[in-house]
């Protein structure tokens, strides 16, 4: 479904991606876990297209997206949910969800998916005419999910979803990931929470300052004690 | 219903607001000095609500819109002072705001990547740039500017001009199209994760304001009847600021509330000439202090608010 080849990206002189290499097949949750600073964001940024990578490409069913916009790539079927959440604070909480389908022009399906997203999240729809601003940090990442999820995607890209939220929130936003990946969406995900994200990935890869260390299934890195040392905190 | 009802009022109030004015017009009530005045106010509006456009809802600094008003204001008064007659007048109008958008076109592709205070300063450029331009050309006769444009504005004019731009505009913001540049002052990364084109909003916005800038500065030729290069400088630029962050970031109302207040200030205040600027200057901190987000916010004056103040009056009360 998504396919990363030899990706290299450049801050400036900084090379802050090398030659990066990932797949993530069709109904997969893969997830990229890595340290700080060690290229995660860049990498979903690239991805998206927020980022131009000097080298390499990306594939997207098979088609090249490497040369397309942001805006080419929503329509080709992505959906980014950037890092801290980045709801438009001034505006409700509705008009941010309806922004998220800003590229569709099929009315019906647009009211269906918003009925599908207050679905998932009934604390967006009793609050669907707040500034988005003043939600929590948890309902903020939840209206990101549920933005992103309104432009359709077949493959949602999440930056930290856990970033700033109290334990049990990240277990709930999990849980939701969880069960949007089960109703089809394939899910790449970015985190620094390593022990949760591969509990509920299917497969993983480890960035470590700017390239792949390692990779495998999430189960088999779980117990691996390399990573248990360095991300999980074990012993 | 109720919706098409409050549409019909707010026709009904710029009628009303137009054959108020062309009464005292008519009946000499509004003088040529107060006609001066109003004219000052109208075009004013045009320019920050224009200027707001562009700062206030897609959230782009600029300091250059006099440079915009200029180029519109030099390229009407060559049209008319060669074809004076109605038509010509139009025509005159009309170009000059389109080589004012067309400039902003130019300038807007390549300075529009560079982001807040860069981009203040880029802008700030481009109207120095204009200014030494229109110094220097032949055409529009250096320092010594231009002199006895036709005059064309009255009050019909200037109320169809004035209640347009304000009403094509708020048309825009609340468009699809005007949503979009909303969200670039709300976060412009994320609007790009939602498959909106930064650099063409931001750029459509800039065009937009420039256009409209165009239209100010053509009515101010063709009721001032002198341009001179001095007139459009930095200090413009920033009355027209001053006017958007009185009003409210991104309240159209605000941006017309303000002016017409800056005008009421100035005017009362030309009785006192050696003290007015001091004035004028005492009242702007004052208001900024009491309303650091401007008189409106980044809310709109409609029957919806009043109702909702009056409601939440009635519930402090009881």
């Amino acid at each position: 479904m998504l396919e990363i080849r030899d990706l290299e990206v450049y801050y400036g002189v900084i090379r802050a991606l090398k030659s990066i290499s990932l797949r993530v097949k069709e109904g997969e949750i893969v997830t990229l876990i890595g340290a700080n600073g060690a290229g995660k964001t860049t990498s979903l940024r690239t991805i998206s297209g927020l980022l131009r990578p000097h080298a390499g490409s990306i594939l997207l069913n098979g088609v090249d997206v490497t040369q397309l916009s942001p805006r080419e790539r929503v329509k080709e079927g992505m959906s980014h949910v950037p890092e801290g959440r980045r709801v438009f604070p001034m505006m409700s909480v509705l008009e941010n969800l309806e922004l998220g389908a800003f590229l569709r022009r099929d009315k019906e399906g647009i009211e269906e998916d918003l009925t599908h997203v207050y679905e998932r999240f009934p604390i967006l729809f009793d609050r669907r005419k707040q500034m988005a601003g003043t939600l929590s940090g948890g309902e903020q990442q939840m209206l990101a999910i549920g933005r992103a999820l309104m432009s359709r995607p077949k493959v949602l890209l999440l930056d930290e979803p856990s970033m700033g939220l109290a334990p049990l929130l990240v277990q709930e936003i999990f849980n939701i990931i969880q069960t949007i990946n089960e109703a089809g969406t394939t899910v790449l995900l970015v985190e620094q929470n390593a022990n949760m994200a591969l509990q509920i990935a299917s497969r993983a890869y480890v960035l470590e300052t700017g390239s792949i260390v390692l990779s495998g299934e999430a189960k088999t890195l779980l117990e691996s004690e390399e990573i248990k040392k360095a991300y999980l905190g074990g012993k | 219903m109720a919706l098409l009802q409050k549409g019909w009022l707010k026709y009904i109030l710029m009628l009303l607001v137009f054959v108020v004015g062309q009464v005292l017009v008519m009946t000499g009530i509004l003088n040529d000095y107060l006609f001066a005045t109003l004219t000052t106010l109208c075009i004013n509006i045009i320019l920050a609500v224009s200027l707001n456009l562009i700062t206030g809802f897609t959230g782009q600094f600029s300091l250059g819109h006099a440079g915009f008003m200029s180029i519109g204001a030099y390229v009407c008064a060559l049209i008319t002072m060669r074809i004076s007659t109605i038509p010509g007048f139009l025509l005159g109008v009309f170009a000059g705001a389109c080589a004012a958008a067309l400039v902003g076109f130019i300038v807007g592709l390549p300075t529009l990547r560079l982001r807040g205070d860069y981009l203040a300063i880029a802008t700030l450029g481009m109207a120095e740039i204009i200014r030494i331009v229109f110094l220097n050309l032949e055409i529009t006769n250096g320092a010594a500017g231009l002199n006895g444009v036709p005059q064309f504005v009255t009050w019909p004019w200037l109320f169809l001009f004035t209640a347009g731009t304000i009403h094509l505009i708020s048309n825009f913001i609340h468009s699809a199209h005007g949503r979009a540049c909303i969200t670039l002052r709300e976060d412009e990364i994320a609007a790009e994760s939602i498959g909106i084109d930064a650099t063409r909003y931001k750029v459509t916005a800039f065009v937009m304001g420039a256009f409209f800038a165009g239209i100010a500065g053509s009515l101010y030729a063709s009721y001032f009847y002198f341009l001179r290069p001095t007139l459009f400088g930095f200090s413009r630029s920033i009355d027209i600021l001053v006017i958007v962050v009185l009003g409210g970031i991104g309240s159209l109302s605000g941006s017309v509330i303000a002016a017409i207040l800056l005008a009421l200030i100035s005017t009362y205040l030309q009785s006192f000439p050696e003290l007015r600027m001091v004035f004028y200057a005492v009242a702007l901190v004052v208001i900024m202090i009491l309303r650091p987000q401007g008189l409106m916010g980044s809310k709109e004056l409609s029957f919806d608010l009043l109702r909702n103040l009056g409601r939440s009056r009635k519930r402090r009360s009881s």
